[in-house]
């Protein structure tokens, strides 16, 4: 349940950015998740909708936009399919993931009367 | 004001952030990782899900690297110092990390079990995470290796089923291999699961039991340690960080 502990760094970090822009609602966040980062989506989601309360976060809707890991070749930069053997044959080097494991705060929409 | 449809609301400004949400505790990762370096300690993030015999193999390592490595440890655990009792009877200088319902150690937890650790003499230290095959994964802790124990009782495709502990596993023990004759175990199976998530997938079959495999990690341990450093003569190193040390 590392879930609720992402969640309130999340919140922690949007208060920082409202104070350093005069925020003073925030109507979305959007984040940005790998499938293979260890994020539960609905527990992440459910953990927001608990710890928004009485935060700047307050009524903020959470978009989560997911990634498919992805990994290729580091030699001849040729795709390694999920699922296989993480190897390039044609190199015999190990794969490297290009995507997939990200736990990312994109961008933050907030009213902010001062910007 | 809204430029969009003109419906008078108070303009909503984006703003991009583009930032990892657990950037606090890299920081804080950073800060143990440069710690370790400093005192030449190789740290490993010993990781696996309870009973899988993270606690047994280190007392297997202490036993064998009796007079060759000086060990340290902390031990993550929910609610006991069970651990860490068992570890300093074999001889690792331990202590416990009590998480309560955490379930995962975090940099933060690392860094104050650090600053009341009895000494600062390891060679190789390791951090024995939470028993949990999860969250222990995506928490950079400062360590210079993850090391995952699998033991032949989970079955073969475990790696498959828990991807993203595997995918950061720099290397896997199989242990408690002396039960594989008396399971329908399939050490191919598993090997072929481990190449399929860790990119270079390697594995160590050991015994905490029998010792089987247990020179062998200790050889690889060997040959991940850091350049010998002059360890400062009071033990820690004088870090630029804003914490009061107790």
């Amino acid at each position: 349940m590392h879930e609720y502990s992402i969640v309130a760094s999340l919140i922690d970090r949007v208060q920082e950015e409202a104070t350093a822009h005069g925020g003073v609602r925030v109507h979305r966040l959007h984040v940005k998740i790998g499938e293979l980062a260890g994020v539960e989506l609905d527990l992440l989601k459910t953990a927001f909708d608990t710890f928004r309360e009485r935060t700047i976060c307050e009524g903020a809707e959470l978009t989560i936009n997911t990634v498919a890991p992805t990994w290729a070749c580091p030699s001849c930069k040729r795709n390694v399919e999920r699922g296989s053997v993480l190897r390039c044959e044609a190199c015999d080097r190990p794969a490297r993931m290009i995507q997939g494991d990200e736990i990312i705060l994109e961008r933050i929409e907030m009213e902010a009367p001062n910007v | 004001m809204c430029e969009t449809c003109g419906c008078g609301d108070p303009e909503i400004v984006p703003i991009e952030v583009q930032e990892r949400i657990l950037s606090d505790n890299d920081a804080q990762a950073v800060h143990n990782r440069s710690h370790f370096e400093h005192l030449g300690v190789l740290a490993i993030n010993l990781m696996g899900s309870p009973g899988a015999g993270k606690t047994a193999v280190l007392e297997a390592t202490a036993k064998a690297a009796k007079g060759r490595l000086k060990l340290g440890a902390v031990s993550g655990d929910l609610a006991t110092e069970r651990d860490a009792d068992r570890l300093n009877a074999s001889g690792i200088v331990s202590s416990t990390i009590t998480t309560g319902s955490a379930c995962h150690l975090d940099a933060r937890l690392v860094h104050h079990a650090l600053h009341d650790f009895p000494s600062n003499e390891s060679d190789v230290f390791f951090i024995e995470n939470v028993g949990n095959l999860v969250c222990p994964a995506i928490y950079d802790l400062g360590q210079a290796a993850n090391v995952v124990a699998l033991s032949v009782t989970e079955g073969e495709d475990k790696p498959l089923k828990y991807p993203v502990m595997f995918q950061k596993a720099d290397l896997v023990l199989l242990t408690k291999v002396d039960l594989i004759p008396h399971l329908d175990f399939d050490l191919a199976a598993v090997r072929d699961a481990l190449s399929r998530v860790m990119p270079e997938a390697k594995m160590f079959e050991v015994s905490a039991k029998t010792g089987e495999g247990i020179d062998t990690w200790l050889a690889w341990l060997e040959s991940q340690r850091p350049a010998p450093v002059d360890r400062p003569a009071d033990g820690h190193h004088h870090h630029e960080h804003s914490h009061e040390h107790h």
